[in-house]
């Protein structure tokens, strides 16, 4: 049995949702007999972990610091095993922006789109560009921050007249945004175990066009299918796809992986991969494993297994 | 060693079941967006004007020792003991000497309700009036506390506009001749009339007079939700609602969390008969009794205590306070935006151009560790995005300064972007402070651009 630090909460927007999934891999660590030192990331970080000393850390911690590499950089430099992604893949995962890029070259599938900092619009006249992109892109389009998850940001824009006021409200997550063409797709999620692909979570939001942030994490207000109802070569191609996208940004442990399914030409799109995806009580990775037959403990067990130890050591 | 088995937390699976067994009403009981934003405001390296926090930093320690070690002297058993529904008599006394303190006076004890905090008042209001789908008409915005209770209780709420004198009551009669034709009948008329939270405002005497007319004529009972009105920092106190109707259509609401504790959680209502006694059976449903050592508390700080001192403190510091958040505000905010000049109470309500949604505004306030509450927490139909409310009686001096010269930093920073993005670019901001009380329709939503007049809308 291991003494384990759950590294949850933090800086970020995300933080209400990284406690919660911190707080069920702590029970689930309980459960398995380790012993468990959880850690609310702040200023005192490092010391914590020195004091704690612990055989390896759990990073249940989203969004910033948590899925960008930043937090598995200081695990790295103090020597203490870590679960999840290393962190040249949480930097490519975590910002949308480098990980389509890389599908892009990849040959992976993903809605076209064009980035651009808050720079370029203030210093290099991009706001020129915007009719241009509008044309290539057509309406809707949706802008979405770089990087920010649990789509907080996310703005769909049904004319020009709205592009300015999502792009405001995209910079507010962070200064760098994509403008995206807008897929009219079922949303699924496929979550990746040990590079292997778990069922599909379909979200269907009951009362709202776009699957927001409110309607990710409210009990009833999306319907998780699971598995979802797909033709078997879909399901089959989707999979594909999550692991393709897994491996090519380099992902270790478990990931998410989101992606559309068109709902005309039944077309897939790989949308983005989380790194440290949500593991709460709604969350839709714990969901998918439980559809395997893969209880959460055995999956918080598994994950644990996965870690490389020693190396860093 | 190992622990004990823990019962783990429900799976996604699980969750669904027990979702199958809730009530209809929980479909509209919902936690927001927000609340999981908000986990970060309670940071501590965060200023947060998003609280609504009376200060009970003021009050002198030594003053609460004596107070308890009185209640324990004098009461003991009595304070863990239940009490009755309506609570305890001596605690309805000084409840009569606070609303005599603003001018309604003559209250009969045996009118008033004793409640758990002012919160449950408008929780037992719906539970006697409201069935589901049954309207209620509200203020816009209105008050996001009251919200959860309203929703519960599956009101349709019909919000009306209002100015810098409070509720349009000239808009309210419109809504309920509409409403009329329509063969619905609201339940109530839910009002902050004083200070309002979160709009600042406050309804003036003609609008009071009216309201109580229009309540009247229509034979519609009205909630009078009166926590602030003590706190007023200039102007001359206006009567309550409830003494210009003299107790026919009035439900007046009031409590000790502002000008003495919100710990205590005691407030009270003082209802038309009828209503009060049905108000009582909820009541009883609820929780039987208001708690006795809160009341055993309060009777021994009137008995004992200089209540009115303790207000007069209050009064000073928040002053002060509103003081130092408007002159911020006129330093720090660009032009586009407005705000209302609150008379008293605890907050004040800026609404910024309304491309920009302040929801998304407070993730980029976070970044530079200052908080405020969203506007669309205050309307139920999505409205409010280019507001936001701020509080400054619970943060210190310095702070209030600070955080809305981080606010004010980032709300520029907007409206620039905002500016590159059209081709044009926004006036620049004022070079030196502007005295400019808002404009009449400060609050109607949406608004332009507020002109750079600054003489309209003095009260």
């Amino acid at each position: 049995m291991s003494r384990v630090a759950v590294l949850k909460g933090g800086r970020s927007l995300e933080r209400g949702v990284s406690l919660k999934s911190g707080a069920r891999v702590e029970d689930a660590l309980k459960s398995l007999g380790h012993d468990v030192v959880a850690i609310d990331v702040g200023h005192d970080l490092v010391a914590r972990l020195r004091e704690a000393a612990p055989d390896i850390a759990f990073v249940a911690l989203h969004g910033r610091d948590g899925e960008d590499g930043t937090v598995q950089e200081l695990l790295e430099v103090l020597g203490i095993p870590y679960t999840g992604s290393r962190v040249s893949a949480c930097m490519r995962s975590g910002d949308k922006v480098l990980a389509k890029h890389a599908f892009a070259d990849g040959g992976l599938p993903t809605p076209d789109f064009f980035s651009f900092s808050q720079s370029a619009f203030s210093d290099l006249g991009a706001a020129e560009a915007l009719g241009a992109i509008e044309e290539r892109l057509a309406f809707p389009l949706v802008v979405k921050p770089a990087r920010q998850g649990s789509a907080l940001g996310i703005k769909f824009a049904r004319d020009a007249a709205a592009v300015p006021s999502a792009l405001v409200a995209a910079f507010s997550y962070d200064h760098k945004i994509l403008l995206e063409r807008y897929v009219n797709g079922r949303d699924l999620a496929v979550s990746v175990l040990d590079g292997e692909a778990l069922p599909i979570v379909e979200a269907v939001p009951k009362d709202r066009e776009f699957y927001d942030f409110d309607a990710r994490y409210e009990i009833g207000r999306t319907e998780f299918v699971c598995p979802a109802d797909l033709p078997a070569e879909s399901t089959a191609r989707a999979q594909e796809l999550a692991v393709a996208a897994y491996r090519l940004l380099g992902c270790e442990g478990f990931a998410r992986v989101d992606l559309l399914c068109d709902r005309e030409s039944g077309d897939l799109q790989l949308l983005e991969v989380n790194p440290v995806p949500g593991l709460t009580e709604t969350s839709l990775l714990p969901l998918a494993a439980d559809a395997a037959g893969i209880t959460f403990e055995a999956f918080v067990a598994r994950v644990l297994e996965l870690a490389p130890r020693g190396a860093a050591a | 060693m190992s622990l004990p088995p823990k019962r783990s937390r429900p799976t996604a699976h699980e969750i669904e079941r027990y979702a199958g067994l809730f009530a209809a009403r929980t479909k509209v009981m919902k936690s927001s967006a927000m609340r999981d934003l908000m986990a970060i405001t309670e940071r501590p390296e965060i200023i947060s004007l998003a609280g609504g926090l009376p200060d009970t930093s003021t009050f002198p320690p030594e003053d609460y020792a004596k107070i308890q070690s009185i209640v324990a002297a004098e009461a003991t058993a009595k304070a863990l003991q239940y009490g009755p529904t309506e609570g305890q008599e001596r605690v309805k006394e000084c409840i009569v000497e606070v609303m005599a303190a603003e001018g309604t006076t003559g209250i009969d004890t045996d009118d008033i309700l004793v409640t758990t905090g002012g919160q449950q008042v408008i929780d037992l209001v719906c539970k006697t009036l409201v069935d589901p789908g049954d309207v209620v008409v509200a203020e816009a915005p209105t008050y996001p506390g009251a919200v959860p209770s309203l929703n519960a209780y599956q009101a349709d709420v019909v919000q009306i506009e209002m100015d810098a004198d409070g509720m349009r009551i000239d808009e309210l009669e419109e809504t309920l001749d509409r409403l009329e034709r329509e063969g619905r009948r609201p339940k109530f008329i839910y009002t902050i009339p004083n200070f309002q939270n979160p709009a600042g405002v406050t309804m003036s005497l003609p609008r009071r007079k009216r309201l109580v007319e229009v309540a009247a004529e229509r034979e519609l009972l009205v909630l009078e939700d009166n926590p602030y009105g003590l706190l007023r920092y200039e102007g001359d106190p206006l009567p309550t609602l409830y003494s210009l109707d003299g107790g026919q259509f009035v439900i007046y609401l009031g409590t000790f969390s502002k000008i003495l504790s919100a710990g205590l959680r005691l407030g009270w209502t003082v209802a038309p008969r009828p209503v009060l006694e049905k108000m009582n059976l909820g009541k009883q449903g609820a929780d039987l009794c208001t708690s006795s050592m809160t009341q055993c508390f309060v009777t021994a700080y009137f008995e004992h205590g200089r209540w009115q001192d303790y207000l007069g403190s209050l009064v000073g510091i928040y002053r002060r306070r509103r003081d130092i958040m408007l002159d911020a505000l006129a330093e720090h905010f660009p032009r586009e935006s407005s705000w209302t000049h609150p008379d008293g109470g605890l907050f004040l309500w800026a609404t910024l151009p309304d491309y920009i949604d302040t929801t998304d505004l407070l993730a980029r306030a976070l970044q530079e560790q200052v908080a405020f509450v969203p506007g669309r927490g205050a309307y139920l139909d999505g409205r409010g995005g280019s507001s936001m409310r701020l509080n400054f009686s619970g943060v210190s001096d310095d702070e209030i300064r600070e955080g809305v010269r981080r606010i004010g930093k980032v709300v520029r920073e907007q409206v620039e972007l905002y500016g590159t993005l059209t081709g044009h670019r926004p006036p620049q901001p004022a070079a030196e402070p502007e005295p400019a009380p808002p404009p009449a329709n400060v609050l109607r939503l949406p608004q332009r651009p507020r002109p750079s007049d600054s003489s309209a809308g003095s009260r």
